[in-house]
């Protein structure tokens, strides 16, 4: 089994996969999720990048469990997956801690509101606006 | 322009860095090529036939004065001395070496400029109307709304692994320069009853499959512009094809659920998306239009011009059109002198057109999808210091939209794509047809070395395609395509040709139009009234039917 690496507060390294959900499948579709503490996603492909919608989609609709993004990934991913709203990694190649934190700490600010809590460009350069939106 | 902020400093200065860790990782033998390959190609770095390419977005195809110097500085410091404009208004060095390629994105980014997503299936570098902001005929600006996309496509999460790569083109005027609807999302800023909004395009491209762009939104309120755009990306996300290269552009999805089947899915998204506080609010497109309002245009101008100098008389005949405001001109710079390379420019040319745009043009310059220049603003009355700056630098060719003016791509004789080499028969064609060029008139010729046409010849008056035909290189002539508002493909005439018959025969499609057309007819005119028939006839000889 894969290390478990934390990439939000909502991971939940110790628990196991309740469910896995596959890049064709339409987490709209799922009666349930909610009830589960921790929900994987499968990437069988980096290029396939259908998990992070449905990772946000999870996010935009309530859950707000452990999403842990398993398969083929890199710490050249955890940004986009963690910004689409996934909580841990399991990647099939361990991921080096540092190079790992490096990587999500690198860009300062973001340019698009998504499933982290990071505030886009344009509510930082607009405070009011920012809180009327929100 | 536009002009970062420290927000958009740090972000591009980040990825500099970035990039320099993985680099170092590269050449120290941490990181295998396999590995490296994805990071380098998200930073516009391909490993080209003979040495490495880079590819500098231009966003939206508006450059300034020491934007253009630096990329001179590029041309000289990491390249052989000279840049070549791309059919997507962006800039590629063909010879970079890997090891100063840090350096160099360093370079671009003390200058507001990068390399981010001009490669990868993700959100391309926005394309836009080379005219914005200078334009009779616009509606609007449509560069504020091309910044904004900018902005919001940088390092989209959800987007940044999409099924194929992602192309989006916003323009402001019914006349269309930018090939809006041959682009997967098309937008075209229009009035409605005082206010103003977008027409939607979705689906366009050309390529191997070449599609125009249905229309799936008649009129999508700007206040709604970033979350509709984010639900077509979702949709695409997450339906668009995966197991097959060729057919996973949005296009493919759009024609096999149906423009209306693909509206109402994206309708449903945006009526999701939409609440989730998406939209940039309107002070930040304020600050946005800000940048670009209008230059402090004098007023009382002279309109009227010494055409003493039938050479100067002629370069504004062909290559300067009409400004929204009175005594000014939009002045075309050709990058098509016969026999030299589609699209290149020097250092020095490159020198020498940022110190005209300083003095004469409100410090802009511009990329047109045609591979030439635009200086936007310039006074009437310096339009012959202008062209003698320019004739002096090699740069006053006057063949705008002529036969002489060709798109071709790097083809064969950089790219490891290619079946055929572009531009040497772009060349040859050049040469053939310039004595005639006056009389051709309006003649849109465009050449791709490969399926994938990046030399747009799907959308020419007359494209040429090279293919591989069992190892030789072959070329298929196409007839009446068009990239402009009258949007057509291109079909092809008839069997293929070797590089010489490919010139003969291009030959023979020209006389034939001469022989044929009407009073007035460009040749794409000629060629829409009679059909293929006469030109198979005149190319092929009355053996081939049908």
């Amino acid at each position: 089994m894969a290390e478990v690496f934390a990439i939000d507060g909502r991971a939940v390294v110790s628990a196991e996969l309740d469910v896995v959900i596959g890049p064709d499948e339409d987490v709209r579709g799922h009666a349930g999720l909610g009830n589960y503490r921790v929900i994987g996603i499968d990437f069988p492909k980096w290029r396939d990048g259908r998990g992070y919608s449905s990772a946000r989609i999870l996010r935009e609709m309530g859950f707000a469990g452990d999403i842990r993004a398993i398969g083929d990934l890199t710490v050249d991913q955890l940004i986009f997956l963690k910004r689409s709203g996934f909580s841990s990694v399991a990647a099939e190649r361990p991921l080096n801690p540092a190079v790992a934190q490096a990587a999500l700490a690198r860009f300062p600010f973001v340019y698009q509101r998504a499933a982290d809590s990071g505030v886009p460009a344009w509510a930082l350069r607009h405070p009011v606006g920012a809180e009327a939106a929100e | 322009m536009y002009q970062y902020d420290d927000i958009d400093q740090a972000v591009v200065d980040a990825r500099v860095a970035e990039y320099r860790d993985q680099l170092e990782r590269r050449l120290s033998g941490a990181l295998d090529e396999d590995h490296f390959k994805p990071l380098r190609l998200k930073n516009g770095l391909y490993l080209q036939l003979h040495a490495y390419m880079l590819r500098v977005a231009i966003p939206y195809g508006t450059l300034s004065g020491r934007q253009l110097r630096m990329l001179g500085h590029v041309a000289r410091q990491y390249d052989r001395g000279y840049g070549h404009f791309t059919t997507r208004q962006n800039i590629q060095y063909n010879w970079i070496r890997l090891e100063e390629s840090a350096d160099l994105l360093a370079d671009l980014a003390s200058v507001e400029m990068h390399a981010i997503q001009t490669s990868g299936n993700c959100i391309r570098n926005i394309s836009s109307d080379q005219y914005a902001g200078a334009a009779a005929d616009e509606v609007d600006d449509p560069r504020p709304w091309a910044e904004l996309l900018r902005q919001w496509s940088s390092f989209h999460p959800e987007f940044s692994y999409l099924p194929r790569k992602f192309k989006i083109a916003v323009i402001a005027s019914e006349t269309d320069r930018a090939a809006m609807k041959l682009h997967d999302i098309g937008l075209q800023l229009v009035h409605r009853k005082g206010e103003i909004g977008f027409r939607v395009y979705v689906g366009g491209g050309m390529g191997r499959t070449p599609i125009i762009a249905p229309m799936i939104r008649d009129f999508l309120p700007t206040g709604d512009f970033l979350s509709y755009c984010e639900a077509i990306l979702r949709v695409y996300n997450r339906y668009g094809r995966r197991d097959n290269i060729y057919k996973a552009r949005i296009k493919i999805l759009v024609h096999d659920l149906g423009a209306s089947e693909f509206a109402r899915q994206v309708e449903e998204e945006h009526a999701h998306v939409k609440t989730l506080g998406l939209d940039a609010p309107e002070a930040e497109i304020a600050r946005i239009r800000d940048f670009f309002a209008p230059p402090a245009f004098e007023a009382g101008l002279c309109e009227t011009l010494d055409r003493g100098d039938p050479d100067f008389a002629l370069w504004v005949d062909r290559q300067v059109a009409a400004h929204k405001a009175p005594g000014y001109r939009i002045v075309n710079i050709s990058l098509k002198p016969v026999g030299k390379i589609p699209g290149d420019a020097s250092a020095d040319q490159m020198d020498v057109i940022a110190d005209l745009a300083e003095r004469y043009a409100f410090d802009e310059i511009r990329v047109t999808h045609a591979q030439n220049l635009v200086l936007p603003h310039v006074k009437a009355s310096d339009l012959q210091a202008v062209w003698e700056a320019l004739d002096a630098a090699g740069l006053a060719d006057a063949n705008l939209d002529l036969a002489t003016d060709i798109i071709a791509c790097p083809g064969m004789d950089y790219c490891t794509l290619a079946n055929a080499r572009s531009i040497p028969v772009a060349q040859t064609l050049a040469a053939l047809l310039a004595p005639r060029e006056a009389e051709l008139g309006e003649l849109k010729i465009k050449v791709s070395g490969c399926i994938n046409g990046c030399g747009h010849h799907h959308a020419g008056h007359i494209g040429i395609l090279g293919v591989d035909r069992k190892g030789n290189e072959n070329y298929q002539l196409l007839l009446g395509g068009s990239g402009a508002e009258d949007t057509s493909l291109a079909k092809i005439l008839g069997p293929g040709f070797d590089e010489a018959g490919i010139v003969v025969a291009v030959e023979k499609v020209t006389s034939a139009y001469l022989a044929q057309r009407a009073e007035g007819e460009r040749f794409l005119d000629t060629y829409r009234r009679l059909g293929a028939a006469p030109f198979k006839a005149a190319v092929y000889g009355e053996t081939v039917n049908g």
